[in-house]
């Protein structure tokens, strides 16, 4: 919003103890964006399942109890600001994720697994 | 298809929901809608009065019933749709909780369930919901009043949720193994409840001003129905003496003191507002209402009135 105020150059407006609502610092238009991840096994990872709007951390955990575990899908559930999370950009993918491409020798792909260990 | 796509195996660890249609034992009472009661001794245990017994669940029943319709019609209207699904969930918990309490109110007596025209397929706990008329419902006033704002809301939730949930947990102890059953599977959503609302209850507390005041406007509002829910009527009274129930009065103390926690966290006083009178001394228990649960009931059950024979 421009300064109205008698200091901004707008004419002599006197705003001291008035309630003008000038320099009342607008309500938060939204709460923050939150990412959830949610565990659906005892011995398997947290995976990204989507995000949520909530007003703090511990509200978070809450809704992403009742929008992302209904139907009983996980056992844990972790819940981070979306803006915490440092991303990489598109626009870095070709720098960022291609010369690993022909890098054969970092795939362990030269071992033999046995059948009984999963998740690999 | 390339081989590059991963199979369904291959992907599982990938997936929050994997294994999420073979997990049907979580469901304490199974995923079909058949018969709510189904896998639980629903024989009376000896010694048990079973019209004592079905009088009693129907007053618990109709707390949730009464209590889930107020509470679902907040969906769509939420100040956020995160809030939407919570409350929604809220009410589905309670339904869930109605469901098997009139079902086992009928299968105790089935002289309590009201007479349906010939060929109706609605089963006994239907009947019970959609059949009767506000003076045979035997919910507590509390559950009933008319909504308000979000304050509300959160206010109801929490008194509602912390005097049933000190009932529950001694109900647990029951003698009737469905109502013992109910009780282990309520506590936990009861649980989740009280959490729900008492955290909204300390943040518009200590919002701002605007929300502190609509939030102590909400506990005045509805402060003279507390006491009225640690009232003793001769059906609890006789259902506790039978192991069956639990005294309401007995656990006063101990709601009294989580619902002290909430308010001292919340800086909020103890409300001093006289508690509502009876009716010639009848409340809620009794089968005296007002006129809000008849409202509340002309459209709730309109439908199923309507359609007493239709399938659903």
């Amino acid at each position: 919003m421009s300064n109205l105020s008698a200091e901004g150059g707008h004419g002599a407006v006197p705003l001291a103890g008035v309630p003008t609502g000038v320099d009342v610092p607008a309500p938060e238009p939204e709460w923050p964006l939150y990412e959830v991840f949610v565990r659906g096994k005892r011995g398997l990872n947290h995976v990204h399942v989507g995000s949520l709007h909530a007003a703090d951390d511990r509200m978070a955990l809450l809704h992403a109890r009742d929008v992302y575990t209904r139907r009983n899908e996980g056992v844990s559930i972790w819940v981070v600001r979306a803006d915490a999370i440092t991303a990489s950009s598109p626009d870095e993918k070709d720098p960022m994720f291609a010369p690993s491409g022909d890098k054969v020798y970092r795939h362990p792909t030269f071992y033999d697994i046995p059948d009984n260990v999963p998740h690999i | 298809m390339p081989d590059h796509v991963h199979t369904s195996a291959e992907d599982e660890h990938d997936s929050a929901y994997a294994g999420l249609l073979v997990n049907d034992a979580h469901w304490a009472f199974g995923t079909d809608f058949e018969d709510p009661l189904a896998g639980v001794d629903t024989t009376i245990p000896e010694g048990i009065d079973a019209p004592t017994l079905a009088a009693y669940a129907l007053m618990l029943g109709d707390d949730s019933l009464v209590m889930s319709h107020r509470i679902a019609e907040w969906t769509s209207n939420a100040p956020d749709l995160e809030d939407d699904i919570a409350l929604s969930n809220i009410a589905l918990d309670l339904l869930g909780q109605s469901r098997l309490l009139l079902a086992r109110a009928a299968k105790a007596d089935d002289s309590v369930v009201p007479a349906l025209p010939e060929g109706s397929p609605a089963p006994p706990e239907d009947a019970l919901a959609f059949f009767r008329e506000a003076h045979e419902f035997r919910n507590v006033r509390f559950a009933e009043v008319v909504n308000g704002d979000f304050a509300e809301a959160t206010v109801r939730v929490l008194l509602f949720s912390v005097w049933r949930l000190a009932v529950w947990e001694r109900l647990r102890a029951s003698t009737d193994h469905v109502l013992s059953a109910v009780a282990v599977k309520g506590v936990k959503e009861l649980t989740y409840h009280r959490d729900y609302a008492a955290r909204w209850f300390v943040t518009l507390a200590q919002g701002t001003e605007e929300s502190r005041s609509r939030l102590l406007a909400a506990l005045d509002e509805l402060w003279p129905l507390w006491p009225e829910l640690f009232d003793t009527h001769p059906v609890e009274a006789a259902a506790a003496a039978s192991g069956v129930g639990v005294d309401p009065a007995t656990v006063r103390e101990a709601a009294e003191a989580v619902l002290d926690q909430v308010l001292t966290a919340a800086d909020v006083p103890r409300p001093e507002v006289a508690r509502r009178s009876g009716v010639l001394g009848r409340t809620g228990r009794d089968g005296m209402h007002g006129e809000a649960l008849s409202r509340m009931l002309a459209e709730m059950q309109s439908v199923a009135r309507a359609h007493p024979r239709g399938q659903w």
